[in-house]
C-alpha cells in the first residue's frame, strides 16, 4: 500500500528525520492560508506517482494570491491518470545539495538493501549505475551508524554532514524494518544550511502486514470497479480490453491473458478466483466479470483443488440470477472434469478441455484476432 | 532418485488440524507421504487421518524423528510456526500459507541458511516427487507421473497445467517444486537447478516463471554451466506496469521485472523459451527425443 507524500513525511518526522514545515490543503483558499502561515512555498500535488515535477503537479508561491492560481491550476488536473484532489504546501527550500537514500528488500539476496546516492534529485532509475551505492544489510545485525558512516564517505559527505547522514540512515532502517515498508525512499535528501532535509518521500507498506499496523489510514489505489472485487477478497486488475477473464491461480490467470492477446484478443481484466474457489466466490466474481459489459467472458479452470463440478454450479448459478448476455467460453480440466462439463452441456454452455482451443475461440466469438 | 523430498522422509503437518491442514494431510496420506504427525497446540491426543496429533513440534519430533514439516497456520502465525519448526531440528521446511509479512520471510530464510535449513516457500504449492510417491503441499495427486523432466515453478496451478501436459505427453516428473509467488522466498531458480543438475534421473528442466525480480535473470547465468536441457514458460506478457498479478512479487516495479528482459536473458544461455503453456510438452518432447 502506497502512502502519500504528506503521509509518508508525517511518518519521517515521527521518528526524528527533519522535513519542511507544511501543510495539506484541498481548496485554493487552504493553500493561500498556508502561504500566508509559512511563506513562499511548493504546492505539491498528492498522488501515487512519481516525476510529478516534470509533469506539471509541482508550482510555487510566494504570496497567498499566488498561491491561489497556482493551487486551482493544480487541484483537478491529471497527472499521469490520476486526477489531483489534494495539495501539500510546504516550505520552499534554498538548497545546496541533491542526495537520495532508501531501503528496500532486495528480493534476490532475501536481504534489506540500502541504496544511496550523491546524484539526488531524479528517479533513481536514471542515476548512472557507478554513483549509486548499494549496501545489503544482514536483517540479524540491522544498520548501526557505522554503515551510514561509510555511506556518508563513499558520497564524500563531510564531518557534520556525514553524522547527520549516518542518525538518519538508522532511523530510517527503523521505519522499514518495524513499519513493514516495501520501500521506503528520500529523494531528494536535501542539504539546506548545512542540515539534510527530507524533501520529497516514497513509504509504501507491505499490504500482506497491515494487519499489525492500525496506525497506517488506508490508502486505495486503482478504480471502483477494483476496490469492490478486492473487497471480495479476490486478486483483481483492470485492463483495456473487451474479453473479460476469469482463472484460478495467479499464474494461470495471467497465462489466459497471455493466451488471449496470443490469439490477437484484448483482455478486459486480471481476476484470480483463488486456487481452491467454492461455489460462492466463483459465482461472486463471475457476477462482476457480467457487470463490466464485455463482449465476451472467458473462464480458464484446471481444477486441481477446485473442483470443476463447483466452477459448472457458479456458472449456472449466476446464469439463472441475473443472466449472462454475453458469449461465455469455459475452459473445464481436472478434479471432477466429467460431472462439470456435463452440467454445462445440459444447459446448453460448451466447455473446452484445450486452453489453447478455448482461448481461440473467445477471441472470434469476441469478434477479434487475425 | 530425486530432489529436496525422499520417500523415507518424515513429514509432520504444522495447523493439522485446521480445514487445509486436515484436507491437505489425507491427500498427503494417500499419495503415499509418510506423514508421522500433525501440530495444533491443546488438541494432541486427537487424531486426523490415521496421524497422531501433538501440541508442540518438539514434542512430536521427539516421538516421531521427524525432519522435514509442512506449515499450514494463518499467515499472522507463520513466523512462529516456522521457527519452531527451525529451532527443533526441522531441516525441510514447506510454507504454504500466502500473505506472510515480508519481513517475517526475510527473518524465516536468514535463520534456516543459519541453521542449514531448506525452506521451500511462502505462498507455494509445495513439493512432490512422484517416482518415491511423496509430496508436501497442496498439488492434486492424480496429475503427476514418475520420469525425466525436474520442474520448478513460481505458481501452482500454472505448474498444474504444464504438468498434467507432460504426464499427457508421456513424460513424467523427477520431482516438482514450487518456490512461491511472493517477493521473498527460501528457493530461487538458481538453488533448484542445482538440484537437478545433482540428479541423475532429472533429465530434462522445465522452468515457470513468471513477471517481477530478476530471478529468471539470476538463473540465466548458472544455465550456462547446468549441463542438461532446459524449457522455460513466463507467464505475464499481458501484464501492466506497476500492478500486482496476483501474487504478492509478480510486478513490474520501475522499469524492472519485465517478461522481455527475462526472456532475452534466458534465450541468450541456449534456454529453448516457449510463448504459450501449451507448447513446454512438444519442446520436451523434441528435445529428449
Amino acid at each position: 500500500m502506497k502512502q502519500y507524500e504528506y503521509m509518508a513525511k508525517g511518518r519521517l518526522k515521527e521518528r526524528g528525520i527533519t522535513v519542511p514545515p507544511g501543510r495539506i490543503a484541498d481548496t485554493p483558499e487552504e493553500a493561500a492560508k498556508v502561504v500566508a502561515e509559512i511563506g513562499p512555498s511548493a504546492l505539491k500535488a498528492q498522488v501515487l506517482v512519481g516525476g510529478r515535477g516534470k509533469a506539471g503537479g509541482i508550482k510555487f508561491a510566494s504570496t497567498p494570491e499566488e498561491a491561489v492560481i497556482q493551487a486551482k491550476a493544480i487541484l483537478g488536473m491529471d497527472l499521469k491518470g490520476y486526477r489531483v484532489d489534494r495539495l501539500y504546501v510546504e516550505a520552499k527550500l534554498e538548497i545546496e545539495r541533491e542526495l537520495y537514500v532508501s531501503v528496500t528488500t532486495d528480493r534476490n539476496a532475501k536481504k534489506p538493501l540500502v541504496m544511496a546516492s550523491a546524484a539526488g534529485g531524479v528517479e533513481i532509475e536514471e542515476v548512472q549505475d557507478d554513483l549509486i551505492i548499494r549496501r545489503l544489510v544482514d536483517p540479524e545485525v540491522g544498520v548501526l551508524p557505522y554503515l551510514g558512516r561509510e555511506i556518508a564517505e563513499a558520497m564524500n559527505l563531510s564531518l557534520p554532514l556525514a553524522r547527520e547522514f549516518s542518525e538518519l540512515l538508522v532511523r530510517l532502517y527503523a521505519i522499514y524494518r518495524q513499519e513493514d515498508a516495501e520501500l521506503v525512499e528520500i529523494n531528494p535528501l536535501v542539504v539546506v544550511d548545512g542540515h539534510l532535509i527530507a524533501a520529497d518521500a516514497r513509504l509504501n507498506i507491505d499490504d500482506s502486514a497491515l494487519f499489525r499496523h492500525p496506525e497506517f489510514e488506508l490508502v486505495e489505489e486503482g478504480s471502483a470497479l477494483e476496490h469492490t472485487v478486492h473487497q471480495l477478497g479476490l486478486a483483481y486488475v483492470e485492463l483495456d480490453g473487451d474479453i473479460a477473464v476469469m482463472a484460478n491461480g495467479a499464474g494461470m490467470a495471467m497465462a489466459t491473458l497471455d493466451a488471449i492477446q496470443h490469439y490477437g484478443g484484448r483482455p478486459a481484466n486480471f481476476l484470480d478466483a483463488g486456487g481452491g474457489a467454492a461455489v460462492e466466490p466463483t459465482a461472486q466474481a463471475l457476477s462482476v466479470l457480467v457487470g463490466m459489459h464485455p463482449k465476451a467472458i472467458f473462464i480458464n479452470i484446471f481444477g486441481g483443488i477446485t473442483r470443476c463440478d463447483d466452477v459448472a454450479q457458479a456458472i449456472l448459478q449466476v446464469r439463472r440470477s441475473q443472466g449472462i448476455p454475453v458469449p461465455l467460453v469455459v475452459r473445464l480440466v481436472g478434479t471432477n472434469e466429467q460431472k462439470g462439463v456435463a452440467m454445462l452441456e445440459e444447459d446448453g454452455i460448451a466447455a473446452f478441455s484445450e486452453m489453447s482451443e478455448a482461448a481461440q475461440r473467445v477471441v472470434e466469438l469476441a469478434g477479434e484476432g487475425r | 532418485m530425486a530432489i529436496l523430498l525422499r520417500s523415507e522422509d518424515k513429514i509432520i503437518v504444522q495447523g493439522i488440524t485446521g480445514n487445509q491442514g486436515r484436507f491437505h494431510t489425507g491427500q498427503m496420506v494417500a499419495y503415499g507421504a509418510k506423514v508421522v504427525g500433525g501440530i495444533s497446540p491443546g488438541k494432541a491426543g486427537q487424531q486426523v487421518e490415521g496421524v497422531p496429533v501433538f501440541d508442540t513440534v518438539r514434542q512430536a519430533v521427539a516421538a516421531t524423528g521427524a525432519t522435514a514439516s509442512v506449515v499450514f497456520v494463518p499467515a499472522a502465525f507463520a513466523k512462529d510456526a516456522a521457527y519452531e519448526a527451525l529451532e527443533n531440528g526441522i531441516r525441510l521446511l514447506v510454507m504454504i500459507p500466502e500473505h506472510i509479512p515480508v519481513q517475517d520471510s526475510i527473518d524465516i530464510v536468514t535463520r534456516a541458511q543459519a541453521l542449514g535449513a531448506v525452506v521451500i516457500g511462502p505462498n507455494t504449492f509445495g513439493v512432490i516427487t512422484p517416482g518415491e510417491k511423496t509430496k508436501m503441499g497442496i498439488m492434486p495427486n492424480h496429475i503427476y507421473r514418475p520420469g525425466p523432466v525436474g520442474v520448478v515453478a513460481r505458481s501452482g496451478t500454472l505448474s498444474y497445467e504444464i504438468a498434467f501436459s507432460l504426464t499427457n505427453a508421456g513424460l513424467g516428473q523427477s520431482t516438482v517444486v514450487g518456490m512461491g509467488g511472493d517477493p521473498v522466498v527460501g528457493q530461487n531458480f538458481i538453488s533448484v537447478l542445482e538440484a537437478f543438475h545433482q540428479d541423475p534421473e532429472t533429465k530434462a528442466v522445465v522452468m515457470v516463471g513468471e513477471i517481477g525480480g530478476s530471478a529468471e535473470e539470476e538463473a540465466a547465468e548458472y544455465v550456462k554451466t547446468l549441463g542438461k536441457p532446459v524449457v522455460a514458460y513466463l507467464a505475464g506478457r499481458a501484464a501492466p506496469p506497476g500492478k500486482r498479478m496476483g501474487h504478492a512479487g509478480a510486478i513490474i516495479e520501475r522499469g524492472r521485472g519485465t517478461l522481455d528482459s527475462k526472456e532475452r536473458a534466458l534465450t541468450a544461455v541456449g534456454v529453448r523459451v516457449v510463448t504459450m503453456p501449451w507448447e513446454v510438452a512438444p519442446a520436451v518432447r523434441e528435445i529428449l527425443g
